[in-house]
Order: structure tokens, then sequence, then C-alpha cells
């Protein structure tokens, strides 16, 4: 088990389902005569987290920080490059395959785009069925049983089992991928932008369906998204990524109201409110510039270059992962 | 408000563009009629395939035809019906005095050509300038929407600049001929929030020192609420809420805009649970006969499911099209 004095838990009697420690995830950039490895993509550059049991943990920041990075390293999806991932009291880093196997259905993902992520040439009742199929010994009746029951839960007819993903609306492909998601009863899983491609409308329908099944199934979730209204909405805490960092952990309330790291309080304020009075008092922190490479990040804090607030020592020093108080983690030199 | 009043630059009336598909045919805009206003920032919101880029994109005649058709409608523009102009007259109004933002930049930008050819093409095809002269004008617009080192910078291709530069070396194309109105295909969608903060910022500060009309595409009621001085709500290719923006928010009359409201969160406000609007959105392929939202409505009553709701003014410069009075909750007469 990892050690909790450390942990960003370790002031709260909240159990402790996932740990995250000095996770690194680098992609390789190839070049030269020899296709040799030149350089590489710091996609996730050291982040340490919990997430407690029964608990939403929301991931934020902007593209290409290294959010679904770090979700697809949690379940083992892709390997890290460094640092560990405990699931209880496994470190998915070390398992074997067959170990790992064992795990696999306790930890699930529900991806971005309802589109990509089902096979198009299989039917409901298929997609649904191929992780009992493969995970259990049910036979064919039994197996038919659990996904009528699933397409139940996630509200869908199970008479349409026989159909095609082409066959459903956006909103209805992402029920899908959530009935396969839960088939196993999973205790954790890691949903990556599940709303991004739905519309509006849509959007309120699969998120109070995430939030029934959690309460009714007790799951906790890491829930992805760029969505920082959203967010609020449905986590209990929240972590912000910039660049491959986490720069600030805290519980939802602390977080929106009362940001500490400068990064966290720009986020916020470019976020537009659907309300024009709101909009006509509301003060915006506009960042300058562009996000820098991941293959090149800026030395010290690798906010440096487009922080408001930025001295000397921020372009030499790397910022301290802190607890300012007591659950509420900070990256920043100056705060307090 | 007519085409003759000076504020009026654009008066779009019944229009409709069906696509003709295998499938059958698709009724994407079906009648719709909209004012724009000198110098004002009109917002178009509404879900995916309600008919906003066609609408906006059929005025120009930048529909693909076939499969597209333009069944019916007139948009005046400047004393002319942009629907009936001659292509030639044609090319010299699209980018010249009316300007196309698209959605996506890497779509709309030639790859191969410099930022600075595809700013000052059309500066030499719509303006007296001569080579040098729009070369400064480009310059000088790519100083304008905040690029810096502007002058190197025309000499780069789109791939070198980032997502947020080459949305805004898409704006300053648009500006390039100072046009009297500019329509934007959801400009920031593609971007993150801290450089759509940027370009949102650039737009308002352009349109308040050049009084240029902007027509903004977006899904996002966000954005709008920030920017907008009207909006056009759109579903099933019609125009459902046409309001000022206060009104919109303050006091929504459709069935459809009241509950797109309570579906969002709120990044100021805390926990209330979202209300979802049940169902899905609408076929596309029938002609409409009906009140599109009504098999999502929660007020939809006999009337709803067999006769089309017109666009009526019940406040002033407030119209609605449902037949349900939301105020006194019964039928509107
Ligand atoms: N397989 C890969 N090979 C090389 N680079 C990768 C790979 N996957 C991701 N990256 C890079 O790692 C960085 C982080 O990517 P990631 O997909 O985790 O970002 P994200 O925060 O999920 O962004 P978005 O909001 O756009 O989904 C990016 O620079 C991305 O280009
Ligand atoms: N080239 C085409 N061929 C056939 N149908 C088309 C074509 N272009 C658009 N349509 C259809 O016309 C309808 C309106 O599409 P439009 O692109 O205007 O929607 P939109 O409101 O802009 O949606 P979004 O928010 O997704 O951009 C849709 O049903 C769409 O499928
Ligand atoms: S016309 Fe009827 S169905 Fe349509 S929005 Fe109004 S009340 Fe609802
Ligand atoms: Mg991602
Ligand atoms: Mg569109």
């Amino acid at each position: 088990m990892t050690d909790l004095t450390e942990t960003p838990a370790s002031r709260t009697d909240t159990e402790v389902i996932v740990s995250v420690r000095n996770l690194k995830k680098h992609f390789p950039i190839m070049g030269g005569l020899f296709r040799r490895q030149v350089s590489a993509v710091r996609a996730v550059d050291g982040v340490s987290f919990d997430i407690h049991r029964g608990e939403t943990l929301g991931l934020v920041g902007e593209s290409g920080c290294g959010k679904s990075t770090t979700g697809r390293v949690l379940l083992q999806l892709d390997d890290a490059t460094s640092g560990s991932v405990f699931f209880e009291d496994q470190d998915l880093t070390t398992l074997s395959t067959g170990a790992m196997r064992r795990v696999r259905p306790r930890a699930q993902m529900i991806f971005q785009d309802p589109h990509a992520s089902l096979n198009p040439r299989m039917t409901v009742a298929s997609i649904i069925g191929e992780p009992l199929r493969e995970h259990t010994k049910m036979g064919p009746v039994e197996r038919r049983d659990r996904i009528d029951e699933l397409l139940s839960i996630v509200g869908l007819d199970p008479s349409h089992a026989n159909r095609y993903p082409h066959e459903f609306s956006g909103g209805q492909r992402q029920r899908i991928g959530i009935a396969r998601a839960i088939a196993l009863n999973p205790d954790f899983i890691v949903c990556d932008e599940p709303i991004a491609a739905l519309d509006v409308s849509i959007q309120a329908q699969v998120v109070n369906l995430l939030e029934e099944l959690q309460e009714s199934l007790g799951l906790t979730y890491l829930f992805i998204s760029h969505d920082l209204s959203m967010v609020r909405h449905i986590a209990d805490r929240v972590a912000v990524m910039y660049l491959g960092h986490i720069v600030e952990l805290t519980d939802v309330e602390s977080l929106y109201d009362n940001p500490k790291h400068p990064y966290t309080e720009a986020l916020l304020s470019a976020v537009p409110v659907p309300d024009p009075r709101a909009e006509d008092i509301r003060k915006r922190v506009i960042l300058e510039g562009d996000l820098p490479s991941p293959s090149n990040p800026p030395p010290g804090c690798v906010f440096n270059t487009r922080c408001p607030i930025a001295e000397q020592r921020c372009s030499s020093e790397v910022p301290e992962w802190r607890e300012i108080r007591p659950a509420h983690w900070v990256a920043c030199h100056f705060a307090e | 408000m007519s085409a003759s009043n000076p504020q009026t630059v654009l008066e779009v009336s019944g229009l409709k563009t069906h696509f003709h598909t295998q499938d059958g045919t698709v009724h994407a805009v079906n009648g719709v009629s909209f004012d724009l206003h000198q110098g004002e920032l009109l917002a178009v919101v509404g879900e995916s395939g309600s008919g906003k880029s066609v609408t906006m994109m059929s005025l120009l005649r930048l529909i693909p035809m076939p499969p597209g058709e333009i069944v019916g409608g007139t948009a005046e523009f400047a004393d002319e019906d942009l629907l009936q102009l001659p292509p030639e007259e044609l090319r010299k109004v699209r980018g010249g005095q009316i300007g196309f933002i698209f959605q996506d930049p890497m779509t709309s930008l030639n790859p191969v050509l410099t930022i600075g050819r595809q700013i000052t093409e059309p500066l030499l095809l719509h303006t007296d300038l001569d080579k040098n002269g729009a070369k400064e004008r480009a310059t000088e617009l790519l100083d304008m929407v905040g690029i810096p080192d502007a002058k190197a910078r025309l000499k780069a291709y789109p791939h070198e600049l980032s997502g947020g530069m080459r949305q805004r070396v898409m704006i300053a194309i648009a500006l390039a001929c100072s046009p009297e109105i500019i329509i934007a295909d959801e400009p920031t969608t593609a971007l993150d929030v801290t450089i759509q903060a940027q370009i949102v910022g650039i737009v308002k500060d352009l349109r308040e020192r050049l009084d240029t009309a902007v027509i903004w595409i977006t899904h996002d009621l966000g954005v709008v609420a920030g920017l907008a001085d009207r909006v056009l709500v759109m579903y099933g290719g019609r125009i459902v809420e046409e309001a000022p923006v206060r009104d919109l928010y303050a006091t929504p009359l459709h069935p459809y805009t009241q509950g797109l409201l309570a579906s969002l969160p709120r990044l100021d406000q805390k926990g209330q649970e979202l209300v979802s609007i049940p169902g899905q959105p609408p076929s596309m392929y029938a002609e409409p006969s009906a009140c599109s939202f009504a098999p999502r409505c929660p007020h939809a009553f006999d009337r709803c499911f067999s006769e089309v709701p017109d666009l009526v003014e019940v406040r002033p410069g407030h119209r609605s099209a449902c037949f349900w009075d939301v105020e006194n909750e019964r039928p509107r007469a």
C-alpha cells in the first residue's frame, strides 16, 4: 500500500480506491536517419492524487493537457513510463497480464465519441454481451437476461437489442457505451468526455443517468471533461491539469469559489455563463499567448509563460505540490 | 422593419433549402425570416442539424448544389436579392461586402499558401490596393486581431500557427475588405476556453470600432449571453424564438428554449438538478406539418400535432413560434 502520510487523502477518513503516485507517460518522438527517439511528448509528467470510494473526481484542463492519457494509463490501456497506480492494494503498473485481466472487470471506461467507440458491425446485444462472454461463465439465456436488464437500466428498449449502433441517436449510443461499461458490476469507471459529442439538450439526460447509476450501484468516477460548468455540477472534488501536471486539487466548492492557482482562476474566468446580467459584471483574466508544446515544456513552473503573476523564480524553480489547507493541494510558489 | 429602413442591412424572408439525398429529401431550412441591423451582433443557436449553417450558407449560395436546392425565399442586401444575383455579382459580395468565417479554419485556409497571400488575395480582388498597399493592409489586419509580430507572420503557412492563431487569421481575412456583414459559423467551438475568450474579446472590440453587423452561429448559450444583442433560436429548420438577449434569458417564451436553459449547469451556481429535455431531435425528412418540438414538449396539446405554429410577436421585439401561452399557462388565442 502507499504511504498514506503523504497522500491528498491523509486528513479525510474516506476510503481510497485509486491512488496515483508520480505517474508519468512520455510518448517518444522518432526522427533522424535511423528513426531513433529524438525527444518525447511529456503527456503526463508526474501526477499524484487519490480517488475516494463512491466519489466523482473531476479532471479538467484544456485540450492536450494530458487528461485522456491519465485516464488510459490509470486503466492500463497504455503503459506508464514511470510511477504507480494503486487500485485498492495492487500496483497495476507491476501486474502480469493474467492478474490485470482479473482486475479489468472492476475498472471500466466510457469514451468520448459514441460513434467511434462502438463496432458498427455488431448488434447492441453483442456489444454489451462481449464483456459478459469474456469475463463470466454465463450461458446464453442468462446472458440475454442480463443484456435486457442492462438496456432497461440505461433507459433503452430491450426489444432494440438486435439493432446496430447507426440505428441509434448520439445520446442513445452513449447509453449503449454506459451499459457495456457497467455490465460486469465495476467499482470504478473512467468517463472520458462522455457528453462532449452530444447536443446540449441530450447532455443532461446522460449526466442524470450517470448520477443515478452512481447512487444505485455505488460507483466511483473519474470524470474527464473540459466543460467546467458540468464538472461543477457532477463532481465532488476536482483536479485541474496544465501541460501534463496537476496544478490544483480540492473539493468543488473551494475550487470554484476560491481557486488558489492562477491558472485555475484564469480558466474559470474564461468560462462563459449563460446569463447576460452575470456576464456584464464578471471580471475576466484573459491569458496571453498559447499553450506551450508538451515536448518542450518551459522550465520551472510549466505555467510561467502565460501566468499573470509570474516572477523570476517561476522560470527556474519548480513549485512544490503542497497541501495549503487540509485537502486543498496547489502547485504555485505564491499560493497561500 | 423593412429594407428601406436605413438600420436594416439584411432582410431574409421565407428561406427554404432542401437536400435531395438517396434516403429522401432533407428539409434543412423550412421558411426562415429575419432582419439584421447595422452594427448589431445577432446570435443563432440551436441543436446540431437544426439548420443554422445551411441557413447562412444558403444566403451566399455556399451550399453544394446539387444535392442542395434553395427552394424559396428572398434575401435583400443593398437593394438586391442575394438569391437572384448573377454569379459574378455574388462573388463580389462574398469576401467583399459580406465576410464568412468557418468553424474549422484548417478546412478553409489553403495549406499550401502563406497567410500573407491569403489575406492579400481578397484585397487585390475587391479593392483598388496594389500589391504593396495590400501587404501593408494585411499587416495592419493581423495586428488588429492580436497576432504578434504580424509582418513576419505574413510568410507563415497555416500549419505553423496554433488553432487560436489560425482562427484569428480567418477573422482578419473576413475583415479584409471592411465588410458590412460578417457571418461567423461556430468560430470558437474548436478552441479552448482561454483562447475562446481572447477571440470573443477581439470580435467585441472590432465591432465597436468598425460598426460591422455580425451573425454568430453557436451552440454555446454562455458565449451568446456575453456577446449578443439579439438571438435567434432554431429548431427543426425553423426559427422558434427571436429576442433581445436579456429577454431571452430572463423570460424565454418557447418551451424548447426554456428546456435548453434549464438543462444547462452553471459555473456560478452549484448543485441544482439538471432538467433534461426528453426524446430526440426531429427527423428532417418530412415537410413539417406540425410543431417539430411537439413530441418532446411538456405543453403539447392537439393543435401542436396538426399545425405549424407561426413566429408571432408576443412582446416588443420578442417572438415565439408556439401555440402555448407560457405566461398564462393556456393555449394561445
Ligand atoms: N499515442 C500518442 N502518441 C503520441 N502523442 C500522444 C499520444 N496520445 C496523446 N499524445 C499527446 O499527449 C498529449 C496529451 O494528450 P491527451 O489526449 O491526453 O490530452 P487531453 O487532455 O485528453 O486533450 P483533449 O481535451 O483534446 O482530449 C498531447 O500533446 C497529445 O498530442
Ligand atoms: N450536403 C448535405 N447533404 C445532405 N444533407 C445536408 C447537407 N448539408 C446539411 N444537410 C442537412 O441539413 C440539416 C441542417 O444542417 P446544418 O448543417 O444547417 O445544421 P446546423 O444547425 O448547422 O448543425 P451543427 O450545429 O451540427 O453545425 C441537417 O439535417 C443536415 O444533415
Ligand atoms: S407549439 Fe405546442 S408542442 Fe410546440 S412548443 Fe408550443 S406547446 Fe410545445
Ligand atoms: Mg482527451
Ligand atoms: Mg453548423
